[in-house]
This record gives structure tokens, C-alpha cells and sequence, in this order.
């Protein structure tokens, strides 16, 4: 088992993207964090430092855009929110094509505390017209997703990890990702895990638990929270006719937001949702604090149980 | 084009027709807002000299062509002064005179904040203060990327300057040496509740700009060949950013609204209307 973090991911997605002139990467004093200064090194006269602005970041991305370029902006997860209204106004309301990413989302960021530890991000940006939200679980379908952004006309946030988790993907199944289309792992009947980032290694294990005990579950990794692959989980709701959601995210309006919201429209059923239990985190092992705050593989284990048992 | 047309900026006839412009534009400011019984004319009043200066004799854009990606940026932020910018757009032949009465319509071309999406000629999405200066620092970066000579203008409030952003983006001007970024500010002392001096004093804005390492010019902002010199003087600083402070006066030309913060947000009644229009005739 490979160990990586979805941030070494984008920071070589950046670097598959030095072809493309029209590629402008901009930090907020995080490039070493967030592994935009891969492409700095490399670059440094397509690179720009807007020092620990991340409003005026966000704007002077929009302006890049709006005159042709394909700014790629980073920093922290829990950063980017610094700029909210910047993203809203002038970034998502003229549907300019800027690429944000968040590293260090989730509370697996670990000991740095709850400061960094974003658990927002994905329901705050899920909520703007024009955005694309994705949040890959691993370095190979970061750098893969990061790729084909330098070809999406609108923009987008992608939020990656800090620490290392086991790679899902090899370079050939990671090449054919699509931004909007939910990978099947593993499949089977008796219920759907849709997971992202660092909880889809989480909802493997949870999968191999089940199935030693005759229960058989399908494990989605679903890298795009916005487009939503609607056709995915209604293809899911009759096949296994019960869902568990697992993100390294508050439960309110993530990813189990997303797909509670698209099954009460269209086939309500049972739903269970694992992730961060609308608090904050603390510093810790990112290990230790998936454990303690119900996000561990047993936790998904159970909620798959619940879930199975109110069909 | 790139710099100003090479003639004397005093020459008299030349002002003058630039002041002819800014009157008409003042009429249409004043009816625009009656007709929609609602916008802000007192700060599209105090910058309209400074759009006429700039949309007459220096940007280099085309009605025919308003998306030409060489075309000279400029980047109204402080995007209440929507009216001031339909005005100018109209008298420079993006706008017709049918496209000013959609102002605030269900639909219309001319929408309450000047909207990129929505108006040619607009360059810049804005409403929410603070962030065209950011903005114009990208298309800057994008024309010296591009190893073009188009000069990006950016208007600010002088209230817009209590946004922490602003000052964001004067940093990064000036470490970025951004000389093909140009700036006017229309200090024109009013914002929307009340005078700049009793909602959040700025005390010396030419002091601050220069202690961001800006270069920094004031003049009368309703001086025309105060105006067309200042341009002069801000296409000859390349070596990095420039900013003019223009002292305007809020509500300029109509003398009910001059000096009066009631008349940021508010429009005209038919007989303040009627009133305005004598005096602009």
C-alpha cells in the first residue's frame, strides 16, 4: 500500500500544466503547504506572491482571467474563506474561470488545531452559482482533476489533504477521471457508500468489514461534490436502495448534503451520514481525531448497518 | 494609442468639448436615476468630469469592438456610480439611449451596479466595494504578460478606502512594480450614511498612498485641464503604480445635491428633476 497526500497531487498537476502558457499560478505565503511552489521553482515568472492577502488574491485572479489567463490560486482551506465574498462577487458572479484550492481541509489535518482545520468549505462553495466543487482522495487523482481544470471554463474549488493517506488510484484509472463523474470502486447490494478525500480509504476498510460478516457494500469515490453525479446515485438508489455519506467534513451541506438533498427529491431512502458532528476539531493525530469524533472505518461500518436495517 | 492625444491639454476648445460631454452626461445621470426612483447620483455627479477627460481623449476602446482583448482597461469600483458609467458609455457609442431606460429594469442592459456580464463596455463586475483596484492588478499583470502597452485605469471612492482590501492591493502594486496601473481616486468626502469625516476619518489619503510607495498627484477634480494633465502625468510614471486624488464635490452641478449625503443613494422627485435639468441646461 502506497502512502501519499492530495496536496503532493496538486502541486504535480500544476506541473503537468507547465505547457500551458496561459497557466498563471498565484500563493498567499503557503506555496510550501499547499505544493504550488512546485510550479514556482520551476516557473517563477508565471508564479506571483500576494503575500498573506487572500482577498486581494482572489481578485487579482479574477482580473488575470477575465483578460484570458487560467489563474490557479491556493492556500489553506480554511484561508480561502478569508476571500468568501471575493469568490461570490468577483469570481462566481461573472462565472470567471479562476482555480481555487484549499489544502489542509478537514480535521485528519491534525495538530495544528481547529484554526486550520476547515469543515465548511465544501457546503460554502457548493452554495455559489457557477462553482465546481471537488475534493480527490489521493495525489494521483488531485494531479489528474487539476489537469483537465486548465480546460473547464468556469471555476472551480478543490480542496485537498494535508497528511498521507493509502493512494486509491493507479495513473492509468486516475487518467480517466471525469470532473462530475463518481468513480465505483467496489460494488455490491446492500448499500452505497459515497465518500471523498481522506474517507474513501476509510470506507474501503468499512467495506471489507461488511463483507466479512455477509454484507456487501458499493464504495463510491465521489471527487466532484458540484456537479453532483445524480445519475450515479440514482442508479445506486435501486440497486442497494440505502445510502452512508463519509467526508471529513461537517455533516451539514458537504457531500451528505449534496446527496440528502438529491434523494428527498427524487427517491427518499434511508441515509446515513458520517462526518464531522456540527463542532470543531482540536489538535491531535489526524488518525486519532477521525476516531474520536465518529469518523473512523467502524464508524462507517455501523452507520451502513443503521442505514441497511431502516430499508 | 496608448498615451493621451499630443495636443496642449489647456487648449481651450478641446476642454471645453469634454465639459460639453460631462454636462450631457450630468442631464442623463439626474434622469436615470428619476426614472428608476432609485441609484446614486451624487458620486456619478463628482466623477463624471474625470470619465469624460478619460473616455473622450485617452482610453483606447471601441464600441464596435468592446471585447477587443487589447482595448484599455478600465475598472469602475465604485460600482454605484453606475449612472456616471452608462452615461460615458452612451456618449461614447455602447449604450443607446433606448439602453439607458432599462436602468434597474427586470432584464436591462444597464443593471443597478455596473456589471461586466451585462453591459458592453463594462469591464468589471462591481457593487461590493474594495476589490476593483485587486482586479485591476490582474488585467495589469495580464497586459504585461502579454507584453502589451493597454494601461489599466481603476476609479475608487474615497470611502471605498476603509476597505482593508484596498490596501491589500497597494501593497502588491507597488512590490509587483506594476507601472502600467493607474488610479484616481474621487475623493469627493461623502459615503452612504453620512460625511467620510464622521463615519471613519482617512485623515491624509495622499499621504497614505504615498507612504505605500505609490506615486501621487492631487488636483481639482472638476478642473478639465487639471484632469487631462493628471493623465498625462499618470502615463508618464511606468517604473510602478500612480494614483490622483481628485477633490470632487459630491452631487457636482446640481445644487440641491452638492455636499449632500442624502443624495448618495437617492433620486430626484419629478420637481428636484425639473430643477436639475435648468441648472445642467
Amino acid at each position: 500500500m502506497t502512502l501519499a497526500a492530495s496536496r503532493d497531487g496538486y502541486g504535480n498537476g500544476l506541473m503537468g500544466l507547465v505547457h500551458d502558457e496561459k497557466v498563471i499560478v498565484l500563493e498567499a505565503d503557503l506555496g510550501k503547504s499547499t505544493k504550488s511552489q512546485m510550479f514556482r521553482q520551476a516557473h517563477p515568472e508565471r508564479t506571483f506572491s500576494l503575500g498573506i492577502s487572500e482577498q486581494n488574491m482572489m481578485l487579482v485572479a479574477a482580473g488575470l482571467a477575465s483578460c484570458g489567463y487560467k489563474p490557479f490560486a491556493s492556500t489553506f482551506a480554511i484561508f480561502t474563506q478569508r476571500g468568501f465574498e471575493q469568490i461570490r462577487n468577483g469570481i462566481a458572479r461573472p462565472n470567471l474561470p479562476v482555480h481555487i484550492c484549499g489544502s489542509h481541509g478537514g480535521i485528519h489535518t491534525g495538530t495544528d488545531g481547529s484554526s486550520a482545520q476547515s469543515i465548511a468549505d465544501l457546503a460554502i462553495y457548493r452554495s455559489l452559482p457557477n462553482m465546481s466543487v471537488m475534493h480527490p482522495c489521493d495525489d494521483l487523482s488531485a494531479e489528474a482533476l487539476t489537469i483537465k481544470l486548465a480546460n473547464y471554463d468556469s471555476p472551480s474549488y478543490t480542496r485537498t489533504a494535508r497528511n498521507k493517506t493509502p493512494r486509491i488510484y493507479d495513473s492509468e484509472s486516475a487518467a480517466s477521471l471525469q470532473i462530475g463523474k463518481g468513480t465505483v470502486l467496489r460494488s455490491g447490494k446492500d448499500v452505497a457508500i459515497i465518500s471523498c478525500g481522506v474517507m474513501v480509504a476509510k470506507a474501503l476498510t468499512a467495506a471489507d468489514n461488511l463483507s466479512s460478516s455477509g454484507i456487501e457494500a458499493t464504495v463510491v469515490d465521489m471527487h466532484t461534490i458540484k456537479p453532483l453525479d445524480e445519475e450515479l446515485i440514482s442508479r445506486l438508489a435501486e440497486e442497494c436502495g440505502c445510502f452512508v455519506t463519509s467526508e471529513d467534513h461537517s455533516i451539514i451541506g458537504g457531500l451528505g448534503g449534496a446527496v440528502a438533498e438529491y434523494l428527498s427529491a427524487t427517491t427518499p431512502l434511508p441515509l446515513e451520514r458520517v462526518g464531522v458532528k456540527d463542532h470543531y476539531g482540536e489538535s491531535g493525530d489526524g488518525e486519532e481525531l477521525l476516531s474520536k469524533y465518529g469518523m473512523s472505518s467502524d464508524d462507517i461500518t455501523s452507520a451502513s448497518q443503521r442505514a441497511i436495517e431502516r430499508k | 494609442m496608448g498615451s493621451l492625444v499630443e495636443d496642449n491639454p489647456s487648449n481651450s476648445d478641446s476642454s471645453d468639448l469634454l465639459i460639453e460631454t460631462a454636462r450631457r452626461c450630468r442631464r442623463e445621470i439626474v434622469k436615470m436615476t428619476h426614472r428608476a426612483a432609485a441609484g446614486h447620483p451624487g458620486g456619478s455627479l463628482s466623477a463624471i468630469d474625470i470619465l469624460a477627460a478619460l473616455y473622450g481623449r485617452r482610453l483606447n476602446v471601441d464600441p464596435q469592438n468592446p471585447d477587443d482583448p487589447e482595448r484599455d482597461r478600465f475598472i469602475m469600483s465604485k460600482g454605484h456610480a453606475s449612472p456616471g458609467m452608462y452615461a460615458i458609455l452612451h456618449e461614447s457609442g455602447f449604450l443607446s439611449k433606448e439602453d439607458l431606460t432599462s436602468f434597474r429594469k427586470l432584464g436591462g442592459v444597464c443593471q443597478g451596479h455596473v456589471d461586466m456580464k451585462w453591459t458592453p463596455g463594462v469591464d468589471f463586475s462591481a457593487g461590493s466595494l474594495g476589490m476593483g483596484l485587486s482586479f485591476g492588478i490582474g488585467c495589469a499583470l495580464a497586459a504585461r504578460l502579454d507584453g502589451s502597452d493597454r494601461t489599466t485605469f481603476v476609479m475608487l471612492g474615497d470611502g471605498e478606502l476603509q476597505e482593508g482590501q484596498i490596501w491589500e492591493a497597494a501593497i502588491a502594486a507597488v512590490h509587483h512594480e506594476i507601472g502600467n496601473l493607474k488610479v484616481f481616486v474621487d475623493r469627493n468626502r461623502i459615503q452612504n450614511d453620512d460625511f467620510v469625516e464622521k463615519q471613519m476619518r482617512i485623515f491624509d489619503v495622499a499621504a497614505k498612498w504615498h507612504g505605500f510607495g505609490w506615486a501621487v498627484r492631487e488636483i481639482d477634480g472638476h478642473d478639465m485641464d487639471e484632469i487631462l494633465s493628471a493623465i498625462q502625468w499618470l502615463d508618464s510614471i511606468t517604473d510602478g503604480p500612480a494614483v490622483v486624488i481628485a477633490h470632487t464635490v459630491k452631487g457636482k452641478g446640481v445644487s440641491f445635491m452638492e455636499n449632500n449625503p442624502k443624495f448618495h443613494g437617492a433620486a430626484p422627485n419629478d420637481e428636484q428633476l425639473a430643477q436639475a435639468l435648468e441648472e445642467l441646461a
